[in-house]
């Protein structure tokens, strides 16, 4: 005798039970401490941030260890968490030309005033396996005098080459995607909201596209910087600017050509990237999208997906996607069984008109 | 890092008040999609979280709260959301359709005509109807501004062209007080009648896509058709092997493989209801039922 | 201002939740009477009960308007104090607005009335009304309501019923109202029609 399932709060404790167990490993393996995250682990950390939109290591490494290194599980988690947390008010934009720089690299020039500054990076990185080694050497140190770095794109806006970067109205209210419904067409800090927000892989897969002719735009890495920049936010009572602290970002900055109109003279054209940590595929993916998106502003042609807003923005955030893709796993069987009364009638309409078929045949044969 | 204290029904109250204002206007404007900064919930997006941002604007203290999904109590995500509101907001919550004052479903609507004074929320995936004719959201709401429904009307008579009928079996399309063309939710068309005319509150709420509409009692529903191709539910044509039942929708549930099946009802207090009403279908009997 | 400014809600979270309800069931039966709990004493001309309304849905992303009665009052600087919300004083910018001389205010287009893509971006009109037991008698159908449904309510514009007749045929823009007394609530969504013959 069938009896109806029963007992879905006590499955759902014990699965959680041994997903906690299964988290804990072999016991005789030490337990992973989130410092150990976030010291070895940190690019894991970085992404975690970026894409969660909080700027917390701790809070991060606290993530990944509960989502058993699944980093979009982390960054769900850390964004369910943001979304309780009270909003105090915006800081000022980041000053990048201000970063205390550990690594900058231009592709447009050969040398250029603070040079080219190679810092940690996989770069030139042989891809071979290394067994454990014991520490590795500590590193070189430098010259610790600090240098300026102007940014490329301003050396370039200097001379009139590059389009200006927006004016920077501290009046213009800002966007902010977690509070506001995102509705089409969308202004461009919104986007670049979504893009630092959006999945790593779709933007890297977005961005590549562009490169191979799905809106060729001709990139130039125009400069990738890392480093810390200080935060501040301005105090009404006290009339000035007050540091909350440091951030470490990495931006890049695409430069592009742009044909120029009647009304325009040719000159290049940019595309912008920024990412907590350091996430410099993530920042230079979304550099070439935030300029394959302006595509409207800029009279480019749109034909190609990176250059198609709506369908950037509307798939470009792994927790909605995963959410969507995976609730796939719910209980779908009324609606299924819904189809499949009706595919069976159809079938059974199907078979009685073949078989009428055949009789007709059959019949006109003999005649 | 101590535990986070969450306020009652989880929701900040500056977000409830914006969910809030935007079920106000869903009501005013029936089967309008309301956009809304639908916040991150600890759930994940596909999972409820469109209704569960709803339930939790509107529930009080004094609410009884019942959660389905496919019309049973006891499947997991809907005794993980039901856990969810016993633990945030302290809700009584209950399996009865008949005692609950909000009820948040997935894909069905109870068997229990529901009565005036009752809110059912609904799970909504894709709230656009029109989203599978036309992906982008600036021309479906230009369609939409215009009434234009003229592409809905082509895809159903496709089918009747195809298949000899119209070929959508759930989150088949209505039409509101005359006005907006609405998805009900992936409810089988089974269920829309029930839609029509009802005398409870429906609320709609997609997490995901970030929208909110609404049904209030007392309003003109009606299933999209053809004069010569009237809409009609559908429903396995048996009677439910644990109560009898010949009038509820019904799940298809295989015994063995040997083709052996039987159906039981989809909702599951209502069969729970009729059995203890008396409605006993004798242990051994199985239903053969078959399909229309 | 006063010296000692007359408190809000003195639990935030269950009033509003409780407001609320009456107001959504306002909305989903126009037309009807809902009860308005009494918690609150705010500056008069402003009623305890368009005061529950607006603590319930005001905030500072919610423009408010007030009619010329408010001007010289304490409401302004209470519903900042205590809702966080932008006074403007243009009603073309208000998001709400509340009325405490219903029978002089400005027609409902002079307010939001959405656009056909978002018929959303429309006012709600809160108005302080003296009764709704008496005065004009009005019938009404719709979404919302089972057959027909008198409401009575004064004061209102001599020209009321062409102004609701209008706000219909705009439909699916429009201005909803809220008609409140000092404990009571009925609503006339923009979806309720009026009924010609009463």
């Amino acid at each position: 005798m069938y009896v109806a399932v029963k007992g879905g709060e006590r499955a759902i404790e014990n699965a959680h039970r041994l997903l906690a167990h299964e988290r804990r490993g072999a016991r005789d393996t030490p337990e992973l401490t989130t410092e150990q995250i976030s010291e070895q682990l940190a690019l894991a950390v970085d992404r975690v941030m970026t894409e969660g939109s909080l700027y917390d290591r701790e809070l991060a490494a606290l993530a990944i260890k509960q989502a058993r290194g699944d980093l979009i599980e982390a960054i769900f988690l850390l964004r369910a968490f943001r979304a309780t947390l009270p909003r105090f008010g915006a800081t000022l934009p980041l000053d990048t030309g201000a970063m205390q720089v550990r690594r900058r690299i231009s592709a447009t020039f050969k040398d250029l005033p603070g040079g080219q500054v190679l810092g940690p990076t996989f770069d030139y990185t042989h891809r071979l396996l290394e067994g454990a080694a014991g520490d590795p050497e500590p590193p070189a140190t430098g010259d610790p005098a600090p240098v300026a770095m102007p940014r490329v794109t301003d050396l370039l806006q200097a001379e009139g080459l590059i389009e200006p970067a927006p004016a920077d109205d501290p009046q213009a209210p800002v966007g902010d995607l977690t509070r506001e419904p995102l509705a089409f067409p969308a202004e461009r800090d919104v986007r670049l909201q979504n893009l630092a927000r959006g999945d790593e892989g779709f933007l890297l897969a977005l961005g590549y596209s562009t490169q191979r002719g799905y809106g060729r735009n001709h990139p130039f890495a125009g400069e990738i910087r890392l480093g810390e920049v200080e935060v501040e936010v301005f105090a009404e009572e006290a009339g000035f600017a007050l540091p909350l602290g440091r951030l470490t970002v990495t931006e890049c900055q695409m430069i592009t050509q742009f044909k120029g109109s009647a009304s325009a003279p040719p000159c290049f054209t940019r595309g912008y990237g920024l990412s907590f940590g350091h996430s410099e595929r993530k920042a230079m993916s979304m550099a070439l999208v935030d300029r394959a998106l302006r595509a409207r502003e800029l009279d480019d042609e749109v034909k190609a997906p990176a250059q198609d807003e709506e369908f950037v923005l509307s798939h470009s955030d792994n927790v909605q996607a995963t959410g969507f893709v995976e609730h796939l796993k719910l209980p779908h069987y009324v609606d299924f069984q819904a189809e499949l009364g009706l595919v069976r009638r159809m079938r059974a309409t199907a078979e009685v008109e073949t078989a009428r078929e055949g009789d007709t045949a059959a019949q006109e044969a003999a005649e | 890092m101590n535990a986070p204290a969450y306020n009652f029904a989880y929701l900040d109250e500056q977000t409830k008040r914006m969910i809030r204002r935007a079920i106000l206007k869903a009501i005013a404007i029936p089967g309008y999609q309301v956009p809304f900064a639908s916040r991150e919930m600890p759930m994940p997006y596909g999972w409820g979280t469109g209704g569960v941002q709803v339930t939790a604007a509107i529930l009080g203290p004094h609410d009884v709260l019942k959660v389905i999904d496919q019309g049973s109590d006891d499947t997991t995500n809907a005794v993980s959301i039901r856990k969810f509101f016993a633990k945030t907001a302290g809700v009584r919550t209950t399996t009865s359709t008949e005692e609950a004052t909000v009820i948040q479903t997935r894909h069905r609507i109870p068997e229990r005509p529901l009565k005036a004074g009752q809110v059912i929320v609904f799970q909504v995936p894709i709230p656009e109807p029109l989203r599978f004719l036309e992906p982008r959201e600036t021309e479906t709401r230009r369609l939409h501004a215009l009434a234009d429904y003229g592409l809905m009307q082509v895809k159903l008579y496709e089918d009747i062209a195809r298949h000899g009928h119209i070929a959508t079996t759930f989150a088949y399309p209505v039409r509101v007080d005359d006005r907006y063309v609405m998805d009900p939710s992936p409810t089988p068309k089974f269920d829309n009648p029930k839609m029509d005319n009802c005398p409870a509150l429906q609320l709609f709420g997609a997490g995901r896509e970030k929208r909110i509409y609404a049904i209030p009692p007392h309003t003109r529903v009606v299933s999209l058709d053809f004069e010569d191709h009237p809409f009609e539910p559908y429903r396995h044509d048996g009677t439910c092997a644990l109560c009898g039942a010949t009038d509820g929708y019904l799940d298809e549930v295989i015994t063995d493989d040997r083709g052996g099946r039987m159906f039981v009802c989809s909702d599951t207090d209502y069969c729970e209801t009729r059995r203890s009403a008396g409605s006993v279908v004798k242990a051994g009997a199985t239903s053969e039922g078959g399909c229309a | 201002m006063t010296a000692a400014l007359a408190p809000g809600f003195c639990d935030p979270v269950l009033s509003a939740q409780s407001v609320f309800r009456s107001v959504m069931d306002a909305l989903a039966r126009p037309a009807t009477l809902c009860d308005l709990p009494q918690m609150l004493s705010p500056p008069p001309p402003l009623t305890p009960a368009s005061a529950a309304v607006a603590l319930t849905l005001f905030d500072q992303d919610t423009p408010v308007f007030l009619d010329d009665p408010f001007a010289p009052t304490d409401v302004a600087y209470w519903l900042r104090f205590h809702a966080g919300a932008p006074i403007v004083t243009e009603p073309q910018q208000a998001a709400f607005a509340i009325l405490a001389d219903p029978a002089n205010m400005p027609p409902f287009d002079a307010f939001p009335l959405g656009t056909p893509e978002y018929p959303d971006r429309s006012a709600t009109l809160i108005l302080q009304v003296a009764s709704l037991e008496h005065g004009y008698e009005l019938a009404f159908c719709g979404p919302g309501i089972e057959d027909r449904r008198i409401l009575h309510a004064t004061p209102l514009p001599a020209d009321f019923p062409q102004r609701l007749a209008h706000n219909r045929a705009l439909f699916p823009r429009g201005v909803d109202l809220l008609l409140v007394t000092d404990a009571r609530v009925a609503a006339l969504p923009r979806s309720t029609k009026l009924i010609d013959e009463v």
